[in-house]
């Protein structure tokens, strides 16, 4: 009988799986998405106690409220600033879940044929990302520098540290014990985990967050062909695509190519440029001055960044964002595709802050409004605003789609100071006649222009 | 036609449903959506109940299986509950 039902159970899953991405395609069904996620999840964990092979449930169920404790906190207690590294952590789980899985199975059937091929797949991709996804959390989490890290012959020593884990991984399929070769694969694969994320910058982790999201998926494809399991191949399928696909809009909001992401370590070969930048003259406001100029608007476009992340500034924003709309100013927020460490990390951030999502705007719908728009106001974004990837064939960013915030009528820019932003590149928006620079802390600078405003209404 | 052929076939059109499917979600919801592909593929635990709870496991496959039941539930739980929690942010003008 439960021969018959679990097939039954793994095919309402998929199904269930496959309208859970098809209701995430609206903010008003995107829930719905989540409920189906869970469904699918659960008949298919119901559906494999079922199976008559499967004859020990004790350790299981501890395995299971153990797991549960553990994520269900991280989950609900996690600020939402750090999703990001959360993502990271969680792939780093499903990675090595698949990797462990893989081992166990190796040594248990002594697989061979297109098994132990799917196997290895499954192993090199779980291992790879699990020391991948370590490394970018920590990366994310500051445990590590978040700057690249290089040396010279960097891209050759991780390519055959690669090729090493890969020759081993065919070996392991030419020989009578895989089991022998099996410890020197599994070394290899870490190590080239960690040694492709070393190299990666703050402002590239969307891409690689995406890439690796895709790994976790094709390595519970691979070992949906090693058991046989047509529910896990279209799983795995479902998310490898998705982050695939992710990670290849990632790369062309900056005009790079999946190689430049992985191997052309962004964001330290412009060091040696910065010397010759002249100092030249900027046009600065205080908080007074450019609340004035903000009241006065009748369209403000909001440029965040991930700067307005690191300060916490979301929230006095929205207060910001309150008082102006209730005086008729039309304000909206223009996202770039890799402003912040993931993809669509500034929307959370917003709605977190109760800021509604229809004031959202993607880059190419706003950028025809920036002629209209009276101010544009730049929070802890730099490169993504920065017109010499329009102007300037040889600057590092050339072509990289960018927020035309330089066609405003007024552009004000919060900063810190005059530092270069993540790629060394200055910035010619700063010079520009209607530009005014707003120097201070995200957070403290807002707050202050929230008071203004405050006491503009008062008076 | 081999077990395996099926498999590829599945993939290759269970991998382009996924493209078209995904290359309609909102850039608004990317985030939320890396949760949930995520979650989704925290279905290892499938493979990982099916070594930990096999009649013939032996201890070392029950130890690495129990593991990964646990990374996977992890994966499952969390990923969903914070996709969840996320998209509960997300509200319309008025809605708040």
């Amino acid at each position: 009988m439960t021969e018959i039902l679990y097939p039954i159970l793994y095919l309402f899953a998929a199904a269930l799986y496959i309208l859970a991405l098809k209701w995430m395609n609206s903010p008003a069904t995107a829930r719905r998405g989540v409920w189906a996620g869970e469904t699918g999840m659960l008949l298919a964990v119901v559906g494999t106690l079922l199976r008559f092979e499967v004859v020990e449930y004790h350790w299981i169920m501890l395995a299971f409220l153990v797991g549960a404790a553990i994520g269900a906190p991280l989950a609900l207690k996690m600020p939402m600033t750090a999703v990001p590294q959360r993502t990271a952590i969680a792939q780093a789980f499903g990675a090595l879940a698949a990797a462990l899985i893989g081992t166990a199975e190796l040594f248990e059937s002594h697989p061979h044929g297109f098994t132990l091929v799917a196997l290895t797949v499954e192993m090199l991709l779980g291992y790879v990302t699990f020391t991948a996804s370590l490394v970018a959390f920590g990366k994310l989490q500051e445990l590590l520098p978040g700057r690249p890290m290089t040396y010279r012959g960097q891209n050759i020593a991780n390519l055959s540290v690669l090729a090493i884990a890969i020759a081993l991984g065919v070996a392991m399929n030419q020989t009578v014990d895989p089991t022998a070769i099996f410890p020197f694969f599994v070394g290899f694969s870490l190590l080239f985990g960690v040694l492709l994320i070393m190299p990666i910058g703050g402002a590239d982790m969307p891409t690689v967050i995406a890439l690796l999201n895709s790994y976790a998926g094709l390595s519970a494809s691979a070992m949906g062909f090693a058991f046989d399991n047509k529910l896990l191949i279209v799983a795995g399928a479902l998310d490898g695509s998705s982050g695939l696909i992710l990670s290849i809009i990632m790369c062309r909001a900056m005009n790079r190519s999946f190689t430049n992401v992985l191997f052309g370590a962004f964001g330290t070969l412009q060091t040696s440029a910065k010397g010759e930048v002249e100092q030249r003259p900027v046009r600065s406001a205080s908080p007074e001055e450019a609340a004035s100029i903000l009241d006065a608007a009748r369209s403000v476009i909001i440029i965040p960044g991930y700067g307005l992340a690191v300060a916490q500034a979301q929230h006095k924003l929205r207060e910001m964002y309150d008082i102006l709309t209730r005086r008729g100013v039309d304000v909206r927020f223009a996202i770039h595709p890799v402003a912040g460490r993931m993809p669509g990390h500034m929307n959370v951030l917003l709605a977190e802050a109760d800021i509604p999502y229809d004031k959202m705007v993607e880059m190419d719908e706003i950028n025809g409004e920036f002629p209209m728009c009276d101010v544009a106001l730049v929070i802890g974004a730099n490169d993504v605003v920065n017109p010499a990837a329009k102007n300037d064939p040889t600057s590092p960013i050339a072509g990289m789609p960018i927020l035309e915030v330089d066609q405003a009528r007024t552009v004000m820019i919060i900063k810190r100071g005059m530092a270069a932003g993540f790629a060394g590149i200055d910035n010619e928006l700063y010079y520009m006649d209607k530009t005014l620079m707003l120097f201070g802390d995200a957070k403290s600078f807002v707050s202050s222009l929230v008071k203004e405003l405050g006491a503009q209404v008062a008076a | 036609m081999h077990s395996y052929e099926v498999g590829l076939w599945i993939f290759l059109l269970a991998a382009f449903l996924g493209f078209e499917l995904i290359r309609r979600v909102s850039p608004l919801l990317h985030t939320p959506l890396m949760s949930l592909t995520n979650a989704i593929s925290s279905i290892a635990v499938v493979g990982a109940i099916l070594v930990a709870g096999h009649q013939d496991a032996s201890t070392f496959a029950k130890v690495l299986g129990c593991l990964a039941v646990t990374a996977s539930t992890i994966n499952a739980v969390g990923g969903y509950l914070i996709t969840d929690r996320t998209l509960k942010m997300f509200k319309k003008r008025g809605e708040r």
